[in-house]
Order: structure tokens, then sequence, then C-alpha cells
């Protein structure tokens, strides 16, 4: 008697398309915080071969790099960032490809803006008016960034304080050394703290990855965030000496999956620090497709960290439209 | 893939859209040979000549080119030209040898684009795996072997290349078993008749007129095409010095029996079911990526592929879960596109007996799960297939499948894993998936496997040794021990056959013996009756029957049991009983050894009586037999806890052991000469390494071994550890050889008996070591001991340990 075939299963979390509900967050499960493994080896071989594995060439190309730019949290966070550097950002992130490449590309009716404008909090009003009507939130580091060692008392004033200033979105880092010091309810505590803080504000948390020696406590970290309510789960401040990598991301990614999988909740991913080129792009887009499909690939469940990465990007488009290898400098100034 | 996408369209769908490579090297270069190839040989690449094959595109059915079929003629003049061209290679050192391993890694790199697609042309396989996997580690072939033959010297003192070999290649990884064929044999200065398989020859020819540019001399590196006609004729042929093989088990048998008793060195890599566990502490995510480069690697025709996915079972159903899900984003379609994962298989044929198996697992009551997606129309695509529901007595759980199909089954506990993993015929590779390293170590060497990936699968390097156990072969490819595989020993060249009349069988049971004689004194000994030695006892033969035993002047000695096929049986069954023997440590197992040797050095003289009056050699000969022996057993205890395996450097985080295993039983034939001494010679290092022997001493002269059994029944030597079956050394050795728990055979008798174990052997695909009828003269220690015996009492394992948290 042949057995019936099985009914299909999906590839990834099912996920609607549209808004999603906020992640609720749950109790602290430490049997499952403790439950998670990763192999370093193991994850550094599959992230080498994403990028081999799977190829995206000319339109296919062009498309994913317009994604890409939607992707983009466009970041100042520096010493001698001035309202002025910051309205030009801001500019920038409104309109980030020139009109005429997008004619080119069959797109100029098609709405093209960075996922945010990620700026200190003293930079929030002047993005916040730089940006009105353009739907482009912005989003406030806080928390005592990049260390997160500032008093909690303090660090959650700033969260309120930004999102009083207008923010939408607020990254904070975590207390690397609970993590380190495998003090799961401490960390799960703060966090569960940070969100009630945002309020409305979308909530990004900064893992410090850098920082945490191993997978596995990336992994474990990662998954604490989530239980205590973080909207994303992002890797780096972009100042620790190691920042975004593929390996560090594909742990978070499935550790995002897993979340997804477990309690339906779909949470978002950032990379941030390091990524640079067109081509770090399409990698970090493969891993997110493969690993968790094409949903996982707007800007309500996926973004980039980065200042230079958009440049790389224009030119590439530009090299797309023209065959021509195009110049930095062509490209509008953010 | 659909029709063409605008930018608007994938921006909404974020599809990756073809992703073509280019093929415009290789059909420009198919072009330039007008799409017609004949054989290489001694440096020429001839015309096809009228009998001729065509090898097709798999992926589109489109014909490539048209290539000769080799007959014995082509054979013939292709093993003529590597042995003309042996001396000068020879001659031309480790060094100069180097140098042309070198050019030969370069030119590899040089054209690595017209190799890769060539190569997924001929195949099907994608063009991912041509790029970054075979050409890259084909290259990487050369070069380690550029440094072995420059090392040659130095590291196989008293070693020289075997001479002419024939190799017979698949059609999985043609470049790449080229590489592992050729690589070795040229570097140590052997010549090489290489014969592609009939579906995949481009690459070796592209290759040939690779190495033909790069100065390589005419005939060392010939290429007949064909099918397996050309194949037989090869293996074949008289005037080869070695074959090696990569293949099916089925044609591996045929090999070893035409092979049997040439004189021909044979290295057999065949084929494999090979498990693949995952333990419920394992990184589960990181499994089931183990599992795509297990079994969808080169669309699973793969002979070490892990084919039997073996779940504990707290997490076997979310593993299943988890592997379906990544079943759906694998895409199958155009080897050339570089975003598939796999492409098509290589022939019709394959692609019928894939759909033929897959529908037996269903019709015995497997589940059969596929992806959603159907693969693409008009080439030999077979989508990716897992099987659960699947029992070990089902016929997809025993046969190699050779292709994208998967069968899962679970298990409760380590042991119970590991004895679902044993439970096959093969023993090439094994993938071990945990967490945990007390675990995964532990579980690791009770794999009767010659490949065990700890969390990892399919990692090659030329650095480690990768090949089988059981009926998935014998020999090495790869590191030291793949460069054994084609070297010997000088000591080996220089033995010369025994004399007319020397390898005469006693005249057993017919005849009854003389009337035993009294003592000087008058008096009548007691009655000693020499039994077998079959599980720690002295047991009587089942036959019921002795035979008598003469000295060399004719005098009646004694009587001796006269061992049958059951008693073989009955020695093997105990020798497969005492795995604590292969368990006991190294310093255990020397510890039982001194203590036969002292035993032995205390009863001398009674050793030296009892030798004088067998082979009547004087007292200060026989004297000297007793102390070599006494020498040989303190020899390998001394190796007992020192022959270590190595740590092979290979490009990974991580370390590849390769570990000195025991066979597990091992027959031992012993010869006539120097009773005492060659029986010892033999089965003490195969015991120091752990094995459990059942060995038969010399027929004519068999009583210093049943006297010296009495020594080992008092030397702490455990039950089943050795067995003795006395009698006639060719009719028991039959039974040796035929038998499949015997995992290796050490026969030293005559050229017909060599043939004969040779040829029995193919049965399990037993290891032998025969001498084809020449003689050593035992007490000479470059003869009677050391490295020769001690390579040949192991089997190298390697087992990968990547490591990272």
């Amino acid at each position: 008697m042949p057995s019936p075939q099985p009914a299909t299963v999906a590839a990834h979390p099912v996920v609607p398309v549209g808004p999603l509900p906020r992640n609720p967050g749950g109790a602290l499960d430490l049997d499952w915080v403790a439950s998670l493994r990763v192999d370093r080896s193991a994850a550094e071989r599959r992230a080498a071969t994403l990028t081999t594995r799977r190829s995206v060439k000319q339109a296919a190309q062009a498309a994913w790099l317009l994604k890409a730019i939607t992707l983009i949290d466009l970041t100042t966070l520096a010493g001698d960032d001035t309202p002025a550097r910051v309205r030009r950002l801001s500019a920038k992130a409104r309109r980030p490809v020139r009109p005429e490449l997008l004619e080119a590309l069959g797109m100029a009716d098609v709405r093209i803006t960075t996922g945010a404008v990620c700026v200190y909090h003293a930079m929030v009003p002047t993005a916040v008016a730089a940006l009105e009507g353009s739907g482009v939130p912005v989003a406030a580091v806080s928390t005592g960034f990049p260390a997160g060692l500032t008093p909690l008392a303090t660090r959650l004033a700033e969260i309120r304080a930004s999102v009083e200033a207008g923010a939408e979105e607020i990254d904070v880092v975590i207390n690397r050394h609970q993590a380190l010091a495998g003090d799961w309810q401490a960390l799960y505590d703060e966090i569960a703290r940070f969100r009630e803080a945002c309020g409305p504000a979308h909530l990004k948390v900064i893992l410090g990855t850098g920082d945490l020696g191993t997978l596995r406590t990336v992994a474990r970290a990662a998954l604490v965030a989530m239980l205590a309510g973080a909207d994303f789960v992002k890797t780096s401040t972009g100042k620790e000496g190691v920042n975004a990598t593929l390996p560090v991301s594909l742990t978070m990614a499935r550790t995002v999956r897993d979340y997804a999988e477990r309690t339906g909740v779909a949470v978002g991913f950032k990379p941030a620090g390091g990524i640079r080129t067109a081509k770090d792009a399409l990698a970090w887009m493969i891993l997110m497709r493969e690993e968790l499909g094409r949903r996982w690939l707007e800007p309500d469940l996926f973004r980039f960290g980065a200042s230079g990465l958009l440049g790389d990007i224009e030119r590439q488009l530009e090299h797309h439209v023209t065959g021509r290898y195009a110049a930095l400098h062509k490209q509008p100034l953010a | 893939m659909g029709g063409i996408m605008t930018v608007r369209d994938l921006f909404e769908t974020l599809d990756y859209g073809p992703a073509p490579e280019a093929a415009d090297a290789a059909r420009a270069w198919l072009s330039r040979h007008e799409g017609s190839f004949g054989h290489v040989i001694d440096g020429v690449l001839e015309d096809p000549g009228p009998d001729t094959f065509e090898t097709i595109d798999p992926a589109t059915g489109a014909t490539l080119a048209v290539c000769a079929q080799g007959g014995d003629g082509d054979v013939d003049r292709a093993v003529r030209a590597a042995r003309a061209a042996l001396p000068a290679w020879q001659a031309l050192g480790g060094h100069g040898r180097a140098r042309h391993l070198y050019a030969l890694a370069r030119q590899v790199q040089k054209h690595a684009r017209l190799l890769a697609v060539l190569e997924t042309l001929d195949n099907g396989k994608p063009i991912r795996e041509t790029r970054d996997l075979d050409v890259p580690l084909v290259a990487r072939h050369f070069y380690h072997h550029a440094g072995w033959a420059a090392l040659l010297e130095r590291e196989f003192p008293g070693r020289t290349g075997v001479g002419v070999c024939g190799q017979v290649i698949p059609w999985n990884f043609p470049l790449l078993m080229l590489a592992w064929k050729v690589a070795p044999a040229l570097a140590a200065g052997c010549t090489v008749v290489l014969k592609p398989a009939e579906y995949t020859p481009l690459s070796a020819l592209a290759f040939a007129e690779l190495a033909h540019q790069a100065g390589l001399p005419p005939g060392v590196l010939n290429v007949v095409t064909g099918d397996g006609r050309t194949g037989a004729a090869l293996v074949g042929h008289e005037d080869l010095d070695k074959v090696a093989f990569t293949g099916s088990t089925e044609v591996g048998r045929v090999i070893r029996e035409r092979t049997a008793g040439r004189g021909v060195a044979l290295t057999l890599e065949l084929g494999g079911k090979s498990p693949f566990l995952v333990f419920d502490d394992a990184d589960l995510d990181a499994a089931v990526e183990g599992v795509v480069d297990a079994i969808w690697f080169n669309q699973g025709q793969v002979c070490c592929a892990g084919s039997m996915l073996l779940l504990h079972e707290p997490i076997a159903e979310r593993f299943v879960a988890k592997l379906r899900a990544r079943m759906e984003t694998l895409r199958v379609g155009s080897p050339l596109d570089k975003a598939v994962d796999m492409g098509a298989l290589v022939a019709p044929v394959q692609l019928e007996r894939v759909r033929r198996l897959v529908q037996s697992g269903i019709d015995e009551g497997a589940t059969c799960h596929q992806p959603s997606w159907t693969v693409p129309e008009g080439g030999l695509f077979y989508p990716p297939t897992l099987l659960t529901e699947v029992e070990p007595s089902m016929v997809v759980a025993r046969e190699e499948i050779f292709g994208p199909v998967l069968v899962s089954m679970t298990f409760r506990t380590p042991d119970e894993a590991v004895e679902i993993a044993n439970h096959t015929p093969y023993g090439l590779a094994a993938s071990v998936w945990s967490d945990s390293l007390p675990l995964a170590l532990d579980v690791a060497p009770r794999l009767q496997a010659g490949v065990v990936w700890i969390n990892a699968t399919n990692m090659f390097d030329a650095a480690a040794g990768f090949g089988g156990m059981k009926e998935s072969g014998f020999g090495r490819e790869g590191g030291r021990e793949g460069m054994h595989a084609y070297l010997i020993d000088q000591v080996e060249r220089s033995l010369e056959p025994y004399p007319d009349g020397a390898l005469q069988p006693p005249a057993g049971p017919s005849e009854l013996g003389d009337e035993a004689e009294p003592a000087a004194d008058g008096r009548r000994a007691v009655d000693r009756t020499p039994k077998l030695y079959v599980g720690g006892k002295q047991v009587r033969p089942d036959g019921g029957t002795s035979y008598p035993v003469r000295g060399v002047d004719g005098r009646h000695l004694g009587e001796a049991g006269w061992g049958n096929r059951k008693d073989v049986r009955d020695a093997v069954e105990a020798a497969r009983k005492a795995s604590a023997w292969t368990k006991a440590s190294g310093h255990g197992r020397a510890q039982v050894l001194y203590y036969l040797a002292e035993n032995l050095d205390a009863a001398a003289p009674r050793f030296v009586e009892r030798l004088r009056d067998l082979t009547g050699v004087d007292e200060a000969a026989a004297r000297l037999e007793v102390d070599r022996s006494v020498e040989r057993l303190f020899t390998y205890a001394g190796y007992a806890d020192k022959y270590d395996g190595a740590v092979h450097a290979v490009p990974i985080r991580g370390v590849a052991l390769a570990m000195h295993e025991p066979w597990g039983v091992v027959g031992v034939s012993a010869p006539d000469e120097a009773p005492l001494l060659a029986f010892v010679s033999l089965v003490a290092p195969l015991l120091a390494m752990g094995n459990r022997v059942v060995a038969t001493p010399s027929p004519r002269w068999p009583l210093a071994v049943t006297d010296l059994v009495h020594l080992v029944e008092a030397s702490d030597v455990p039950a089943g550890a050795l067995n003795v079956v006395t009698g006639e050394r060719d009719a028991l050795a039959r039974v040796l050889a035929d038998h499949d728990e015997v995992a290796c055979h050490w026969y030293v008798g005559s050229a017909d008996g060599s043939a004969d174990v040779e040829r029995r052997s193919a049965g399990n695909l037993k290891a032998t070591w025969v001498n084809h009828g020449l003689r050593r003269d035992w007490f000479d220690p470059a003869q009677g001991e050391g490295d020769a015996f001690l390579r040949r009492a192991v089997q190298v394992k390697n087992v990968w340990i990547p490591y990272g948290a």
C-alpha cells in the first residue's frame, strides 16, 4: 500500500504581507536559552557558500540593489555630527537614487527612500524636521551607546527623551557583561524595561556581537532580547573591533527563525557595521532570503546599519544602466 | 525561472534570475578538436578511429563530442608507452618529478575555468561545484604531491614507485578522481594508463593536453577512452604493476578476481551507504546544511554521500521538519547557472535507477518527501528526495542509490546508532553531529568507515587519506597513507621463489603414523596430543582426525589436528567475539606480548630441541630461531603503544586525525620454513595492533606452534585473540579467504595459493597480503619485521574534527 504523498511544507516561517503586529515578547524560558547550539565551523561554511550557491546578475541585481537601498538605516554616529551634516544625510535619505537612474531602470514612479535615518539623540529633532512628510522614520541610538554602561535610570530617560523628540525607532545596546556572565534574567529585565520606555517606538536591540566571544552566546542573547520584546535584533554598534559578519548574522537569523517557528512572531534583523559594498549588501540579502525567506527583505523586518553602503550601490546601479564603471564623486553626497 | 523579468518585477519578487556561466572557452576547445577525440598515447592525441561513442551534456541531451572506444590494441599500445617511459621517469628523481607535478598544478589553475565548465557540461554537476570544489581540489592534489615527490627518498626510504599503473576512474568526479589517481602515481615515479568513464571522458583529455603543454614526458600519462570493455582490457593487461579503481563494488569485485595472482598491487575505492548521525545535542541547523552537502552534493552521485540519515529520537521529528523546509529552498536547474544547487544526473540509466529505487521504497512502506516545486524538463533532473518511515531491512536502506535520495531512520542510544550505522556491507564514510566532544569522539572510532567527519561532511583534502573499509574497498588516496599505495619495498622486489619441492603439502590423515619411539631410557612418555586452539581452549579437530608430523629426516614426531572448514568457522567466530583485545590499550597488549616472550625465552631449550627435530637444523640455528622469535615479540610489544597515527595538516580550523585501527579478524596462513619464527613474525604485529587472529601454522612442522600455544595459554592472551588451526595451509586458507567475517588475510605459501586467496577475497573484498610464492628470510630483520608488517596490520581511519564555538 503506497503511503500518501505528505502535505507540502513551507520553506520559511509564514508571515503575512503588510503591517505586522509587534513582538509581544514572552516569559524568559531559560531551558530554551540553554538548548541553543551553534557550531562555528559549520556556520562559517554555510556563510561562505551562501554567496557561491546564489548569484544575482543583470536586472535581478539592479532590482536587489534598489531594494537594498530601502533597507538602509542611513547612519551618522560621529562626535563631529552637526545639524547641517544631518540635514544633508536626511536629504539623501529622501532621494537616495538620482532620478535619471531610476528612469533608466523603469522605476521612476516607485518611491525609493532609505529605511530610516539613524542619529544620536541630540540630532533627532534636526532629522525629524528634515524628514517631515517623507515617511522616512528617524532612529535614535540610545542607552549609553555604544558601551551601554551608564546608569539604568539614565538609559531609560534617554529612550523616553528620544521618543519624545520624535524618534520612531530606538537602537539600544545591551550590557554585554550580562550576556558574558550568563545573567540572562538581568539582561531580560533590562531589555523589557527598554521596551516599556519605548512606548510606540520600535525597539532595536544591539547585541555587540563582536564582544560576545562565541556564536552560542550571540544566539542566546538574541533569544533573550526577543523574549524581552525586541522588535529587531541588531549585531553591532559599529564601534566594536569586529562588527557584522556573515556567520554572526546567520546565527542571529536562525535564532529569529527559531523564534518565529515557536511563537509565530516575526522579529526583524539588522546587521550593522562594516557593510560597505553593494556586494556585501547582496550577500546579506541572500542570507535573509535563504534562511528566513522573501518576507524578511522588507524594511519592517530587515535593515542594514550603514553609512558608506549607499554610495557604492549607486555606483553599481549606474554601471548597470550605462555599462561604464562609475565614480563615487558623481553620486550626490550623503 | 520564466521569461524575461523587468527590474520592476524583480524588485517585487526578489527572485534570483538566471546567472549563467559562459561556456565559450569550453566550446571553443571542443571546436578546436572538431568535437572528436582519440586516445592520448605516448604524448600524441590520436584520431578516434572507426570505433567511437558519443559523450553528451546530460542537462540538455546534446552531443558534446565523439570519442574513441578503446580496444585491446589501444590498451596494449598505451601500456607499452607507459612501460617505455618508466625508466626515464624514475631516473628523473624526486625533485625532477616534483617540478612536473608543480607545473601540472599550475596548469590546472591557469585553465581552471575551461576545466570547470567542461566538467559541468560533460557531467551535469553545477558549475559552483566544479569551480569551487573539483578544480581547486585537483590543483591542491598536484601541489601536495609535488611535495611528496620532492620528499620521497627522505620520507619513504627503501621504497620506490611500483611501476606501470592502470587506473580506472568513475564519472562522478572525473577530473578529481584523475588527480587522486595520477598525482600520487607520478609523484612515486610510476607511469600511468588512465581510463576515464565513458560518460565523462572530456576533462581527462583536456588534462592530458595541458600536461603535454606543460612538458610532461610522452608516455608518462596515457589516456585511453572507452566503456567497461576498455576498462576490462586495461585491468587485464599482463604488463601492469598496479591497478587502481574507483567505482562500484560490483566491478571492484570483478577486478579483484581478474588481478588475482598476477603480482599486481591493487587499491579499490568502491561504493558506500554512509551514515549521517544526528544526536539530540547537535546544532540542528548546521546538521541540516550538512545533509545538503552530504546527499544533495553532485546530485547524490557521491560514493561517500551521507545517504543514510540516523536521527536521535528526541529530535527526529523536528529535524525532518527542518530538513523538509530546507528542501523547498534548494534549486535544481541548468548546471551552468551559478545559482543552482543541483544539476542533472549523468545518464538516463542512472535516472531510471533512482526512480526505480524510490518507487521500491514507497512500495515497501516508506513515505516520500519531495519539494513542492518541479524540476525542469528536457534534462536528466531528479528532485531532492527524503524517504522517512524507512526500516533497515528495506532495499532503499541497504542499496547504494547513487542519487539525491536520503533515507532516514531513528535511534535511541549511541550504541544503537553505531549498530545501525555499521550494519551494512559498506564502510566508506560517516558523519557524526553532536555538540558533545566526548560523545562524538566515542562514536567516531566505533564506526566502520575509512573517513569520519564530526559536525561536517564531504570534506576532502590531498593531505588526508580517503578510502573505505569492508566492501567499500581498501587502500587510501591522499596523505602519506595514499603514497604507500604507489610504492613498493625494495626488499619485496629482491625476494626469490621457493626452491622446487619446498612447498609440498603434508600427506595428511590418509597416512598413519609410525609407532612412537620410546625415550632413550626406555620409558614411554605420556601421550601429548597437540590440539587446535580456539577461543582460548584446546579443542579436538571437528573431523576427529589427526595427521602425522615428520621431521625433515622423515622421523615421526607426533600428530597434529587435521583442521577443517568448521574448525576455521569456529575459530573465526571466537575471534569475532574477542573484541576486548581490540579495545585493550596498547600498553595492555604490550604486557601480554612481553609475557609471552618471557615464557618463550624460559622454555627456549625445549623449543630448540623441537626445532632441531622438525627442521633438522643444528643447535645454534635452532637457538637463533627461538631468540629471534623472542626478539620479534619484543619488537611488536614495543610497537603496541607506539605505532601512532598522525594529525594531518588539512586546510580547516580543526584537525584530521589519521588513526591506525586494527582490521578486526585477520587470517594468517604461515609458511613451513622457520616454523616458529615465521609464525611469530606474522602473528605478533597483528596482535600488537589489536587484531584478533586466526592462524594456520606450518602444515609440515606445526608442532613448534602447538607448543607455543601452551605458552600463549599461560601468558594472559585473552580467549579468542589468537586462534590456531593446524592442517593443510591452502585448504584452510580457502576457508579464511572465503569467510565474510575475516577482514584481512595474510598468506605465505605458493603462488597458486596466493592467487587463490586473492581471488576468493573478492567475496567480501577483504584486504590481502600474499607472497606470490616468493620466499622471505625471516631471520633478516629487513625482511622479517618492521614497518611493512605494521602498516598492513592496520587500516587508516581519518577523523575530521573542525572546531570553533
